[in-house]
């Protein structure tokens, strides 16, 4: 294999002509195979599937954090208004402003080099940065999600004498979490693929990969496809992975 | 045992409720009747402070529940409150729906509670639905299960907000012989309601509202048979 490639390769760079095959072969096997660059691609594809993951747990504990907060101010009794609470709305309001009214790529660029310029650890800042950015979405989204449900569900709650958290705890919020679930997997797909932005600071993750091996090849069609069905695929199984556990939610109501 | 002083209650500029004096004795049954817009549901949820009152002062047993520094839901577990739409929580078991609130309110522990939802169920004759969920219920069944989670709280009064109003006409009966039992029992009741017949049954006192006042009360006979002012006669012409 690698003897066909070597002879095929010097065929190609002196001009020769080539039928499609031995084209594609070449170039396939320069892409993915050659000085085992496939193993770049497979580094890339598990610092996406970190930066994610780690992504994913900032922004859902920012996202519930937040929305809670925010949910618990706008339904404060007439007259019982908790000024902390009221100043605490206000920041969370511009931070959700902020995030959702400036772009990925410029927050991304901030964070790396101006905020973290003196970091080394680019994942762990594209990641956190991810964070932050997927909370302000998270937390509109449960938001959302927590104004959906009847309010019947609290008034019912609190007319028990349960504490408000209480309710929100463990009437309000299950409910919510339900219904909101496929657009919360709809966040995390875009999270996902919005990994492939953290290489603009330095973060090894796919695009990283193939971006390096398209400057050493000169030739971007293979690596870019490659990496291109990598995610589909990794969103592919995500997506399944999210219908498994929608299903099983639904079957604690039997309806 | 409660009492109501001055009770003004508006949202925005429309004034629901004006001037609400009235005194509830343990043991009452009062019924609540009048045509809708009138603020009887609105007088009902000011009691246990879902609507917070704009002025006036509302005391349960000497204290002050409208006064900001009172524990709100201490208070409202001395109050049962069924709904008119059940509210029934979707996402628990019917035990769950009836446990939580005692168990996280620390009245009971689990066993405790336990036991006690199941006697309650037995008797409304819903213990075989313990692991049901309330999706699988009938509308009556909702009901009476509800009147079950409130009892559960071992509450002094109970509020009925319209309970038969969103029942099918063949449900109705199951849920007002509960609350005809409940109330042979001895129990405090508020009721606001459509069905003239359990008011005249097993109110010991009628209130008939209009226009956010109470503009007359009595027994049911008086409210019934003899209605004074013309407001009632139009209103009981119209539902009787």
């Amino acid at each position: 294999m690698a003897e066909l490639y070597a002879q095929w390769r010097a065929m190609m760079l002196s001009g020769e002509a080539m039928s499609l095959w031995q084209s594609f072969y070449v170039r396939f096997y320069q892409a993915f195979i050659e000085a085992d660059r496939w193993k770049q691609y497979l580094g890339g594809m598990v610092t996406t599937l970190y930066t994610t993951a780690m992504a994913l747990v900032i922004g859902i504990l920012i996202g519930v954090i937040v929305a809670v907060i925010r949910t618990a101010h706008d339904q404060q009794r007439p007259g019982h208004r908790n000024p902390v609470l009221g100043v605490v709305n206000f920041i969370l309001k511009i931070y959700v402003t902020v995030i959702r009214g400036t772009p990925m790529m410029v927050q991304l660029l901030i964070m790396g080099m101006v905020i973290f310029a003196s970091s080394r650890n680019f994942t762990l800042v594209g990641a956190l940065t991810l964070g932050i950015n997927s909370g302000a979405y998270v937390s509109e989204i449960i938001r959302g999600g927590l104004m959906a449900v009847d309010a019947g569900q609290m008034e019912a709650g609190r007319s028990l004498g349960l504490h408000y958290i209480d309710t929100m705890r463990f009437i309000v919020i299950p409910q919510a979490v339900k219904a909101i679930l496929p657009s919360l997997g709809n966040e995390f797909i875009v999270l996902l693929k919005d990994t492939s932005l953290i290489n603009v600071i330095g973060g090894k993750e796919m695009l990283y990969a193939a971006q390096g091996i398209i400057s050493r090849t000169y030739e971007a069609m293979y690596p870019l496809l490659g990496i291109a069905l990598l995610y589909l695929i990794l969103v592919m199984i995500f997506s399944w992975l999210l219908g498994r556990f929608e299903r099983r939610l639904r079957q604690s109501d039997r309806r | 045992m409660i009492d109501v002083k001055g009770l003004y209650k508006s949202f925005g500029d429309h004034e629901v409720l004006r001037d609400i004096n009235e005194h509830i004795y343990p043991g009452d049954k009062m019924v609540i009747i009048g045509p809708s817009g009138s603020g009887k549901s609105t007088f009902l949820r000011c009691l246990n402070l879902l609507e917070t009152p704009t002025a006036g002062t509302i005391t349960l047993d000497g204290q002050v529940i409208t006064d900001p520094k009172t524990d709100i839901d201490k208070v409202r577990r001395k109050m049962g409150m069924v709904f008119q739409h059940f509210n029934l929580f979707p996402n628990m078991t019917i035990r769950k729906n009836v446990t939580l609130a005692p168990v996280r309110t620390g009245l009971m522990k689990q066993a405790e509670a336990d036991e006690t939802a199941m006697a309650l169920l037995k008797r409304v004759g819903l213990e075989d639905k313990a692991e049901a969920y309330p999706a699988q219920l009938s509308g009556g069944q909702k009901q009476r299960i509800a009147i079950v989670r409130a009892l559960a709280m071992k509450p002094e009064v109970m509020l009925f907000d319209e309970p038969t109003s969103a029942l099918d006409p063949e449900m109705v009966g199951e849920v007002l012989e509960v609350m005809k039992e409940l109330a042979q029992e001895g129990m405090t009741m508020v009721v606001v309601t459509h069905e003239m017949g359990f008011a005249r049954e097993v109110g010991n006192r009628v209130l008939f509202m209009a226009d956010g006042v109470v503009m007359e009360q009595g027994s049911p006979e008086e409210i019934f048979s003899a209605p004074k002012s013309p407001r009632l006669q139009d209103f009981l012409s119209k539902v009787l």
